[in-house]
């Protein structure tokens, strides 16, 4: 399939800023094409779902986004000035890009709420960390957060001892911790029993608006909830766009995805 | 054209020297007393022409003053400390004269020059090869144009290429020292350049500086010649000891490749699994040496498998006892590993005691051959031969064999190897004894180059190390490649910097190196190696 | 985030312990008749304490960034070199040669001016400066080079360890200036005090003590910051803390510089007391048994790796002494066993032993 020019796929008015614009991005793995020509643009405050088949290079995207991997060829912006493909993980953690990722990764042997006052938006210099100290709005902010995720009475427990839901919960506490611009969410929802999915997919919706979400899941159901825009991801590259009714009718979604 | 001006001077000298009195050992020595030391330089230089190694001693004793003439004219050789006498031309024993009754046969200086070049003329004849020509290659040294004559005589008396092509190259030297006509001395300058050796480069270059502009012009054509071969063999001969270091290296570190590379695991003792493989060879030749002298040609064949089998069960002995227990837990396993090298080192340092051991080189290991201007040792070919087939022999292992694949299925993704049957515990052992195994094939080796001592593992891990990681973990066509690399730039160094610091250099240029590619110059790429 | 109190039990109880020690040797070596303390005790207690310094320094990187350091030997090695050179400085006209401008070595290999990086060395506070700077600045190039571009695990550890083998060669060679092969020694005093004298080494093993507590001190400080917090998120999942925002790279090379000024600290209170250092000091065997020491004691508790070192070092002095054969079987064995039996030294097992026992009575008196 060929590809779109990006400013047409949603039809918006050119002076409105994209938060997030990829345009022929493609990144090969030893040959294999994990990436190919993949075009994509997130609007300020939107929440866009990701689906695809394994392998369709919905995490590697991230990776791209977030400075992890090298894209071979294309260009990635941030707010149509900064050019991503420049900068590494933590430049772009700095800028405003928050990541979860699909296999949750928290601090094991640091508590709860450590867990959580490492995330939240600071100067990150060893400087400014060596010196820090405590403060109310700190403990407030802390205790807000635990409400958020649920995990109030575990707020001393190590992080490892969570369970696997707790941990993605955890690590979505650590997303918000850092008050992101953009949210990159892998597969929020494994391990999480039904209604820990609905609850999941309601507080991305109530972040979105004031912030871009990009959340990648397999979950149908999920997707469904959180009743927004769609991508399809096919082979590195975007196989179709839209609402879910209308993707998930067109054939050649179904075909290399549905069907299955 | 050399060959019938040769044939032509040899006629003439022969004819000269029929002329003369006649030319027969025996009236020549009785003619030696007689005479001023004009006379008897002529004569010392006719029997230097005669070729008769009877000559030799009898010339030795008037250099020494022990030649000594009776009153009777029987010419004797005294000796000099016990006073016994034999006779000059029969050699047999004349008992002890009274030394008042004997005159001394004297000799000045121009006699002993004479000496000098008749001695070295009738070694030119001596019936062993080697003794001719190291006096080929002296005659070429001293360049003495008197000599002229012996060399054309001996040249034609010649049955050794090698010999005759050195004594010709002598014969050159000489006529660019003597008032040959030009055209001789063009031919000469010619058969030197073709030589192209320090000798060589010794003579012409003071006929490069000579006022006639023909023969200055051949000889600095010809000198440039020579200095560019020069060049191109030292060029050959360091490529050639980068080859025979990275050989070594290449032998201790293919079995870290394995172990560190296709498992994963640091194992800090594999110097002393080489340390393994080198008392292996000593032990059995000791008990070659005791028992079976015949056999001391055979023992690195007997001791490569034995020190394979040692060294690989040490090897096991380790995996089942320790690393087993630290899999994932890479630091640990390199401490742990790091105790087994130091019971070994002591353990061997109580057996055998902490000083080298002598281990030999058998027959065909010893000596040396030339390729052009570059010296090739046995010992060191046999190792780059040896290393090699290790590798080949390596590499088919693992690529072809059932085993091999069961290691690197079990190495890419352990629980799934384990779910398809292979027994994931037995592949390992199997791995880590194979690496072993090299090691104590590397000991064979290395026994034949370095001393046996307990440290001789240490002093290979650091660089065993930096191969590996330099060529990149997981991959042994990088260890080869690195380990050549890294043989080769030392000794490009060494030349400039001297052996130390060109080590330092070289780890020095390796941190630096794996800044740029952490993963050395071969990486094993994908997202497993990442996480 | 409530940070930990400064002093914990732990350290309290070694604080302690290191005070009474300091009050116990000088008064028994020199205020009590008959000295109890000898002085070989003196010297050999300093001793111990510079090791318990260094791998402190050692913990701090490795414990608690999980950086395994296979070098730091060549931290300490650089402190009690730049400390070396001044006690040389300090001999002035009483070497063998009586050359008061030259050290004996120099002399030796027929040197005739000081080469310009011994200059300004009979200043103690320019060694003392130096004691710093010459390992934090091996250890922040170093790790400039190294932490930038990812170089981690194993391959790191091997690096380090080819970095002090390095230095180790270097240092052999005579046209270092370093002394070569015998390194620096033969000192006569230091500040004007007589290195042989009971007082001076009463002193020297006092300061050691003093080190310590600092060293302890600081690196607690440091790992209840929240930059200890950080450290420990890199040890445990580097890749995740990049995505949080932190510069990885600084935070590492701030420890390992830090670490490596403390082990040079430790070097240079070592050579004074030794009263020699020479290139085996860079050997990558000394810098390895500096980590069993951490192992043993236990990874990232600061005062357990403090306590390991002194252990090792005091069995070693003791089987060096009784069974020489068996000191090396001795330390392989200890390698092997702290590795696969206690992963969390030997502090670690002590406290959970303890830590049953408390309980066992607790479930007693439950029962009955
Ligand atoms: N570092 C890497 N090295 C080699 N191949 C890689 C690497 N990263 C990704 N790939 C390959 O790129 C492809 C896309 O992987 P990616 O993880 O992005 O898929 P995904 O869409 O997230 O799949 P899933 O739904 O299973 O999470 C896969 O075939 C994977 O093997
Ligand atoms: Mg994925």
């Amino acid at each position: 399939m060929s590809a779109h020019h990006p400013h047409a796929i949603g039809g918006l008015p050119p002076e409105e800023l994209p938060q997030l614009y990829l345009n022929g991005v493609s990144r090969a793995f030893e040959g294999f094409k994990a990436i190919n020509n993949l075009s994509l643009v997130i609007e300020p405050g939107e929440l866009r779902a990701v689906i695809g088949p394994n392998g369709a290079g919905k995490t590697t995207m991230m990776d791209i986004i977030t400075g992890k991997t090298r894209p071979d060829t294309g260009e990635v912006l941030w707010q149509q000035t900064v050019d991503l493909t420049k900068l590494d993980e933590a430049d772009t953690a700095r800028l405003g890009i928050g990541r979860k990722f699909q296999k949750p990764t928290v601090f094991e042997s640091h508590t709860v709420a450590d867990n959580l006052a490492l995330a939240i938006k600071a100067d990150r210099s060893p400087w400014a960390t060596l010196f820090h100290r405590a403060d109310v709005a700190e403990a407030a902010r802390i205790d807000e957060l635990l409400g958020i995720i649920r995990l109030g009475d575990k707020r001393h427990r190590m992080a490892g001892d969570l369970s696997h839901g707790q941990k993605q919960w955890l690590e979505i506490g650590m997303l918000l911790a850092q008050d992101p611009q953009l949210l990159l969410v892998d597969e929020p929802a494994a391990g999480m029993t039904d209604a820990e999915t609905m609850l999941t997919a309601d507080l991305l919706k109530s972040i979105a608006g004031e912030r871009s979400v990009i959340v990648v899941e397999h979950d149908m159901e999920f997707v469904r909830a959180l009743g927004c825009k769609v991508t399809v991801l096919h082979q590195g590259s975007v196989l179709a766009e839209g609402n879910l009714e209308m993707v998930s009718a067109m054939p050649e979604v179904i075909e290399v995805y549905l069907g299955r | 054209m050399t060959s019938l001006l040769r044939a032509v001077l040899t006629i003439c000298a022969l004819l000269y020297a029929s002329v003369a009195v006649a030319d027969d050992f025996s009236a020549l020595v009785q003619a030696l007393p007689k005479g001023s030391y004009h006379a008897r330089s002529v004569v010392v230089k006719k029997l230097g022409l005669l070729g008769d190694a009877r000559a030799v001693p009898v010339l030795k004793a008037l250099n020494n003053d022990d030649l000594k003439v009776a009153g009777d004219g029987t010419v004797l050789i005294v000796n000099d400390t016990t006073g016994a006498a034999t006779s000059a031309i029969g050699g047999a024993a004349m008992g002890k004269p009274d030394p008042n009754s004997l005159d001394r046969v004297k000799a000045n200086n121009m006699v002993r020059r004479a000496i000098r070049t008749a001695i070295g003329m009738l070694t030119l004849r001596d019936p062993d090869p080697a003794k001719r020509m190291k006096a080929a290659e002296d005659a070429l040294k001293a360049a003495d144009p008197e000599q002229i004559d012996a060399l054309d005589a001996a040249i034609s008396a010649e049955r050794d290429a090698g010999v005759k092509a050195v004594m010709a190259e002598a014969r050159a030297a000489a006529v660019l020292k003597s008032d040959a006509p030009e055209a001789q001395k063009l031919a000469a300058i010619h058969t030197l350049g073709d030589r192209g050796d320090n000798a060589a480069l010794a003579a012409l270059v003071p006929v490069a500086n000579s006022k006639e502009p023909a023969l200055a012009q051949a000889a600095k054509t010809a000198l440039s010649a020579i200095r560019e071969a020069q060049q191109f063999w030292r060029l050959a001969q360091n490529i050639w000891f980068g080859l025979s270091l990275g050989s070594v290296l290449l032998l201790a570190a293919v079995g870290l490749a394995i172990t560190f590379g296709v498992m994963g695991v640091i194992n800090m003792a594999h110097g002393e699994l080489v340390m393994l493989g080198a008392y292996t060879t000593f032990v059995v030749q000791q008990v070659i040496r005791a028992d079976a002298p015949g056999l001391f040609g055979w023992s690195l064949a007997i001791a490569a498998p034995l020190a394979f089998l040692v060294s690989g069960a040490v090897g096991i002995a380790i995996e089942r006892g320790i690393v087993r227990h630290l899999y994932g837990r890479p630091l640990e396993t390199l401490l742990a590993t790091w105790g087994v090298s130091l019971i070994l080192q002591q353990a061997v340092r109580t057996i055998f005691g902490p000083d080298n051991r002598d281990v030999g080189n058998p027959g065909w290991m010893s000596g040396a051959f030339k390729i052009g201007q570059m010296q090739v040792t046995w010992n060191r070919l046999w190792i780059l031969i040896f290393c090699l087939a290790v590798f080949a022999v390596l590499l088919a292992v693992l690529k072809k064999t059932p085993i091999g694949l069961q290691m690197r299925a079990v190495t890419q993704n352990r629980a799934m190897a384990a779910n398809m049957g292979i027994r994931t515990g037995g592949v390992d052992a199997l791995t880590f004894g194979l690496g072993a195994g090299i090691a104590g094939l590397a000991g064979v080796a290395l026994s034949q180059v370095d001393n046996v001592s307990p440290n001789l593992g240490q002093n290979y891990i650091v660089d065993s190390f930096m191969v590996v990681v330099f060529g990149g973990a997981g991959n042994i066509w990088g260890t080869l490649a690195g380990a050549f690399t890294l043989g080769i730039a030392n000794k490009f160094l060494e030349p400039f910097s001297g052996a130390v610091l060109a080590k330092i250099l070289i780890l020095v240029g390796i941190i630096l190196f794996i800044q740029k590619r952490p993963r050395g110059l071969f990486a094993v790429k994908g997202r497993a190696v990442e996480s | 985030m409530p940070r930990q109190g400064l002093i914990d039990r732990r350290l309290a109880i070694f604080l302690l312990g290191l005070f009474i020690l300091t009050v116990a040797v000088p008064v028994g070596n020199l205020a009590m008749a008959g000295k109890p303390v000898p002085t070989y005790l003196v010297a050999l207690i300093g001793k111990y304490l510079c090791y318990a310094l260094l791998a402190v320094a050692l913990d701090l990187v490795w414990g608690y960034c999980g950086i395994l350091s296979l070098g730091h030997g060549a931290f300490f090695a650089l402190g009690g070199y730049a400390m070396g050179m001044y006690l040389m400085r300090e001999i002035g006209a009483r070497g063998v040669y009586a050359n008061p401008l030259l050290p004996d070595f120099m002399v030796f290999i027929g040197w005739k001016h000081l080469p310009w990086y011994w200059w300004g060395f009979d200043h103690f506070w320019l060694a003392a400066i130096m004691v710093l700077l010459a390992p934090g600045i091996l250890a922040f190039t170093f790790g400039w080079f190294a932490f930038r571009s990812r170089v981690t695990g194993v391959y790191l550890s091997i690096i380090t360890q080819a970095m002090t083998y390095a230095l180790m060669l270097a240092f052999f060679r005579n046209e270092m200036g370093f002394g070569g092969n015998n390194g620096l020694t033969d000192f006569k005093d230091i500040l004007g005090f007589d290195l042989a004298s009971d007082g001076t080494k009463v002193g020297l093993t006092m300061l050691s003590a003093v080190a310590l507590a600092g060293g302890l001190l600081l690196s607690r400080w440091i790992t209840t910051s929240r930059l200890g917090k950080v450290l420990v998120c890199v040890r445990d999942a580097e890749s995740r803390t990049r995505f949080l925002g932190y510069r990885v790279e600084h935070y590492k090379l701030f420890i390992f510089t830090v670490s490596a000024m403390m082990a040079g600290v430790a070097g240079a209170l070592y050579v004074p007391q030794v009263g020699i250092i020479n290139p085996s000091e860079f050997s990558p065997a000394n810098s390895i048994e500096i980590v069993i020491w951490v192992a043993l004691g236990g990874r990232g508790t600061l005062v357990g790796a403090a306590l390991g070192a002194i252990i090792v070092a005091a069995a070693k002095t003791y089987l060096t002494g009784a069974l020489p054969e068996a000191w090396l079987y001795a330390l392989g064995a200890l390698f092997i066993l702290v590795t696969i039996a206690l992963p969390t030294g030997v502090l670690g097992a002590v406290e959970t032993g303890i830590g049953r026992l408390r309980r066992r009575p607790a479930a007693k008196e439950a029962e009955a």
